[in-house]
């Protein structure tokens, strides 16, 4: 099942809307690289609300695609991990260490906002640059 | 004519329980089955055969579902969706396949469910060292197997160096 991605402005968001395989989290993390860079985003939110489970393997895969965003220059934030999956995720000893999470998608949007008004500014500048 | 009287009558109350207990026995077989052992509607063991990826989320969503119709709380659905989770990945990732058996138990005080993982893959050769957090041989975390006994109530594995592993492992309800 492909996760739809959305853009919106400098964002991409990906809604994961049922429950993925291991082959499903690597093609999410290797479609979210590639369009970082097609549409030039500054910020990434991945959805996972509708996740049931988030075992050790779909755990490294989010910590590794906040990670790889970050080396193509966009900031990432996992969303919407609800109370019953934080709970199981912490018994399993899964933290997603180094990782932006936020409670819902408009708290991501905000962080993102914060995150990345710095760098809005300063492109900002050049456009309406004139001689 | 003595003797008639008495056990007349003696037949008549015998009679009067024999319909007493049969007008009883019908309700309390409404109100609970004798011995309090047939209560679940889907006694029978599920068995899903591991052998891609795919397959782990088929035995969790399955597990997922007994454990619901057990009434088990939503965070207890959680937990043993993933533990289900763990145990189907060590499958793929080390013997390639194998099968999870997942069934409803009883004992005296609480229902239950008992999921069984076994496989004839490699086997592990130190089973304590594998249940040591941050041990891995594979590229994964090392959260598998302790992190599975953090989430189950019992856990038990049997693994015979070459020959193959079964993980054994309870989660009760409250």
């Amino acid at each position: 099942m492909e996760v739809p991605i959305l853009k919106q402005h400098h964002y991409l968001i990906a809604t994961v809307q049922t429950a993925l395989s291991d082959a499903d989290l690597l093609h999410l993390r290797n479609a979210l690289l590639q369009r970082v860079g097609e549409f030039r985003s500054r910020g990434v939110i991945v959805d996972v609300r509708a996740l049931d489970v988030l075992d050790s393997f779909a755990s490294r895969t989010l910590a590794d695609i906040a990670h790889m965003i970050r080396l193509r220059g966009a900031e990432t934030v996992i969303v919407g991990i609800q109370p019953e999956v934080a709970f199981a995720m912490t018994q399993l000893g899964l933290k997603l260490e180094g990782v932006a999470t936020a409670l819902d998608l408009e708290e991501g949007l905000s962080f993102l906002d914060k995150r990345v008004a710095t760098g809005t500014a300063k492109l900002a500048r050049p456009v309406s640059f004139k001689r | 004519m003595k003797r008639v009287g008495p056990s007349g009558q003696r037949q008549v109350r015998l009679r009067h329980k024999t319909v007493e207990s049969e007008r009883v026995l019908p309700g309390s077989g409404l109100s609970g089955s004798p011995g309090g052992i047939e209560v679940f509607p889907r006694p029978e063991k599920i068995r899903i055969p591991i052998g891609s990826d795919r397959d782990i989320v088929k035995a969790r969503q399955e597990g997922r579902r007994v454990a619901g119709e057990l009434g088990f709380s939503s965070t207890d659905l959680v937990l043993v969706a993933t533990a289900i989770s763990e145990l189907a990945r060590n499958i793929v990732s080390y013997a390639k396949t194998g099968e999870i058996d997942i069934r409803p138990i009883v004992n005296s005080a609480h229902r239950g469910i008992e999921i069984i993982a076994r496989d004839e893959g490699p086997g592990i050769r130190d089973v304590d060292r594998a249940l040591q957090v941050g041990f891995s041989t594979s590229a994964g975390l090392g959260m598998g197997l302790p992190g599975v006994r953090r989430l189950m109530d019992e856990f038990k594995i049997q693994s015979n160096f070459g020959h193959g592993t079964v993980v054994i492992t309870r989660k009760w309800k409250n």
